[in-house]
């Protein structure tokens, strides 16, 4: 075959491969949503983090602000630290209420934070204060199972 | 006696195998040291690309669409027992950029472009035409094996991403289109599941990985193989045999290291 025809079906082929590597990363991939613009961290603690993964998301009022960057275990409280990073733009008060919710009964599982009233903001590294932890079913039936016992006596 | 006997056979087996180990070894490092050439006049390794990679288009598209629209089908059979059909592009996409998007288009790389490479060397080789290149001063694994090396190693992490790219979206016909599952979620759920660097990087790695195995055994086969009729076909069979195998192990060893489910 003529080399000019080589390079065009070569060249054609590299681009459709690209391609097809960009239709993954934006399409089917969270490339599109990854932050470039700028982010602060935040920390909380959790007495229990249920299934909380890294990268899952944080939302406040059910917009996705950011995402959890690091989950580690405190040694000295035992209890789970969680480094999120947030976006700019976004920022929020002192009191602001960190609980770890669920979409769906059984679904992922995901950061929400609900601001408070304080007039200074929180600010990089911060710690948040009040946090809530997971729901975790089997504790949830566990009580439910002992109610019930305590009231047939 | 008969168990000396079988003894010696293993043996020499064992000591034939990493011999031969050890020269595919010394023939990859050979041609990682002779690519300059692969490089330097380009045209060498298009001319493979084409025969490697544009020549594997068809067969690539065509099985990955087949893979999606079937893991479409399936995915949704068992999704729906479980009432989360919104699932589906999740399931779909993660079972195709992770793992069967790289495997199936190495396996289907190897039985297309490296059985090629592996008997168009080994007639190279009974017709004497390397051994003609030697008395000419051209070092044959510059400029016979090297393009051949660096073509399959490009083509492979593209052909993998197109085998994706095509099998996501045969998911979506079947899923979308034919059966109805809803649009939205399907893409949202998809998206929020499929992480770029952790997924889709990963899946490029192992494709890669995969390439240059691959390759490096289709050469080395054919370089290695006797110059005979016989020898050339045995090779071409134990070139698909053996990078299948090697395919499906490094496999398992990539997927180990990788997804440890952090």
């Amino acid at each position: 075959m003529e080399r000019t025809a080589l390079d065009l079906w070569v060249g054609a082929f590299v681009l459709a491969g690209l391609a097809a590597l960009a239709i993954l990363a934006f399409k089917v991939g969270n490339l599109s949503s990854y932050n470039v613009s700028e982010s602060y961290q935040l920390k909380a603690n959790f007495t229990n983090i249920g299934g909380l993964k890294p990268t899952a998301g944080v939302r406040s009022a059910g917009v996705l602000i950011g995402r959890v960057t690091d989950i580690k275990l405190d040694a000295n409280r035992y209890e789970a630290e969680v480094t999120m990073s947030i976006d700019k733009r976004y920022q929020f008060p002192k009191d602001t209420l960190i609980s770890i919710l669920t979409s769906g009964l059984l679904g992922e599982q995901y950061i929400g934070l609900k601001p408070g009233a304080d007039d200074e903001m929180l600010k990089d590294k911060d710690m948040i204060k009040q946090s809530r932890s997971a729901m975790v079913l089997e504790d949830l039936i566990g009580q439910f199972v002992a109610g019930k016992a305590e009231s047939a006596k | 006696m008969p168990l000396i006997r079988s003894m010696r056979n293993i043996g020499h087996r064992s000591v034939d195998t990493i011999w031969r180990i050890g020269f595919a070894a010394r023939f990859f490092v050979l041609i990682l040291l002779n690519s300059g050439m692969s490089f330097r006049r380009f045209h060498l390794t298009v001319r493979e690309l084409f025969f490697t990679g544009v020549m594997s288009l068809i067969i690539i598209l065509v099985a990955g669409l087949f893979v999606g629209v079937v893991l479409g089908l399936q995915g949704y059979e068992t999704l729906k027992s479980y009432g989360s059909e919104s699932a589906l592009g999740t399931l779909v996409a993660l079972s195709l950029v992770r793992e069967l998007g790289p495997v199936l288009a190495a396996l289907l790389f190897a039985s297309r472009a490296g059985s090629a490479m592996t008997a168009e060397i080994g007639l190279m080789k009974a017709t004497e035409q390397i051994a003609a290149m030697e008395m000419m001063a051209v070092n044959p694994i510059a400029r016979v094996v090297a393009p051949r090396f660096w073509a399959g190693v490009i083509s492979m992490p593209l052909l993998a991403a197109m085998f994706s790219a095509v099998g996501v979206f045969g998911g979506y016909l079947v899923g979308v289109v034919f059966i109805g599952v809803d649009e939205g979620s399907f893409w949202s759920q998809m998206q929020s599941s499929v992480d770029f660097q952790h997924d889709i990087m990963n899946g490029v790695l192992k494709s890669f990985v995969f390439g240059v195995a691959v390759t490096v055994i289709s050469l080395f086969e054919g370089f290695d193989a006797p110059p005979t009729a016989e020898g050339v076909s045995g090779a071409t069979t134990r070139t698909v045999v053996q990078s299948s195998v090697v395919v499906l192990l490094l496999d398992v060893v990539l997927t180990a290291i990788m997804f440890r489910g952090i």
